[in-house]
């Protein structure tokens, strides 16, 4: 009896791996076809252009006035403590350098992955339980190149500009607290925050973060979307699996890249 | 919605976010202050540089001058060699004297210039002769510490007269 038990389980332990590495292979394969086949978006600009308003326009409200509220906190929580250091002009640096570095992407792209990365999976398995894409493959349309490909490049433009637009929100929300209402030097907070920034290895790190955030959200939300099961339940929760995964994914790949460029050999 | 109003939020939207991506480059970071063109190249030997680091500020007066451009290590005079890039608009004497301060008592260090007397100004690839290494707090501590010893000594002494 109990050697019958664990023999169950372990193969479902075994079943649910071999089911994860499956998906992840086909994810990956997906992947590669939807690179190869995207002529059709980029030829027919329109189709990426439309998601891109899709994605980025209609995200703009939520990244904003989040941006704007996390440099704010920022602002007045690092106050707070640089001023027991006699520090608060560092006040800038400390803003843009948590802002361009780490918050930017990383609470961009969770809001993308819950805005629109949610939309585009519950828009694509919606097609596919309304057999629209069956629909279109008998009319020698491949689905993937008209309907994946173009919210894939949309996402993967709106992601980076939506990123930098946090950043700059974010720098503005702690100017404004910061030297607005807490009065800390305005002079000071540019010029040390100038000092500090780095082009290459803050601001251009940051957007290439922005830039693998973005496409690990929308290859996630695609593919969640096209094997999510036709019915109104496995839609449901393909658009749950999107979110959970992409915010996991992005928290992964922010340590990767960060330990990637932020250690070792950094003269900063 | 119209194709053409799509056309429009989707320009306005990454114009936008190009204008965000120009804000972060020019007023964010160092872009401008970065321009090495405008800039000559000055060494200077130190004993000790602390904590300098590279793209660390040069002043003078208070005011930033320039950048520092490279940190070597000279393994024949044991020294290092901190490179400059300063700015042209700003033009010092051949004598002048750099140092390496510390702003504040946790803040970062720089390279401080005095000017000098000379009627020769500095050009690209000299060398300042004058230099004064950083400040090390244990050599501080001991250097009070010894001489502490040597002012209790002649009391020590005192009695045995």
């Amino acid at each position: 009896m109990r050697v019958a038990d664990v023999r169950a389980r372990l193969e479902r332990l075994g079943s649910g791996v071999t089911f994860h590495v499956l998906r992840l292979g086909f994810a990956s394969r997906f992947l590669g076809y939807l690179v190869v086949h995207s002529g059709t978006a980029l030829r027919r600009f329109r189709l990426t252009m439309a998601q891109v308003y899709f994605a980025g326009v209609l995200s703009l409200i939520i990244i904003l006035v989040s941006g704007m509220f996390v440099g704010m906190v920022l602002a007045l929580q690092g106050y707070e403590t640089l001023q027991r250091f006699g520090a608060s002009e560092s006040l800038g640096v400390l803003v843009a350098l948590s802002l361009v570095r780490e918050l930017g992407p990383v609470v961009a792209g969770l809001l993308f992955a819950s805005r629109a990365g949610s939309a585009i999976t519950a828009e694509i398995g919606l097609m596919k339980a309304t057999e629209q894409l069956s629909a279109m493959e008998m009319m020698a349309v491949d689905p993937i190149a008209r309907v994946v490909a173009p919210r894939f490049w949309g996402g993967f433009i709106s992601m980076p500009l939506l990123a930098a637009l946090f950043s700059a929100m974010g720098i503005f929300g702690g100017y404004v607290v910061g030297v607005q209402l807490i009065g800390v030097d305005a002079g000071a907070f540019w010029s040390q925050m100038q000092a500090a920034v780095d082009l290459r290895n803050d601001i251009l790190n940051g957007v290439i973060k922005s830039v693998v955030f973005g496409i690990a959200v929308t290859w996630i939300a695609v593919y969640e979307g096209y094997d999510a099961p036709p019915t109104a339940e496995g839609v449901s929760r393909a658009t749950t699996r999107t979110v959970v995964t992409s915010s996991l994914a992005i928290l992964f790949l922010d340590f990767i890249l960060t330990a990637l460029m932020f250690t070792g050999g950094n003269h900063q | 919605m119209n194709r053409s109003t799509i056309d429009l939020w989707v320009g306005i939207f990454v114009v936008a976010g190009i204008g965000g991506l120009l804000f972060l480059a020019l007023k964010v970071g160092n872009l401008t202050s970065l321009s090495s063109s405008e800039a000559y190249r000055v060494d200077a030997r130190f004993a000790n540089i602390g904590g300098l680091k590279v793209r660390g500020p040069v002043k003078s007066a208070g005011v930033v001058v320039g950048r520092v451009a490279d940190i070597r290590f000279d393994n024949e005079s044991y020294e290092a060699i901190v490179s400059m890039n300063i700015d042209n608009h700003f033009q010092f004497p051949r004598d002048t004297t750099a140092k390496i301060l510390t702003s504040g008592i946790l803040g970062e260090q720089y390279v401080g210039l005095e000017a000098g007397g000379d009627g020769v100004m500095l050009k690209n690839g000299d060398r300042l002769r004058l230099t004064q290494s950083a400040v090390v707090l244990e050599n501080l501590i001991s250097q009070f510490l010894f001489n502490k010893a040597a002012e209790s000594k002649p009391e020590a002494k005192d009695p045995a007269k």
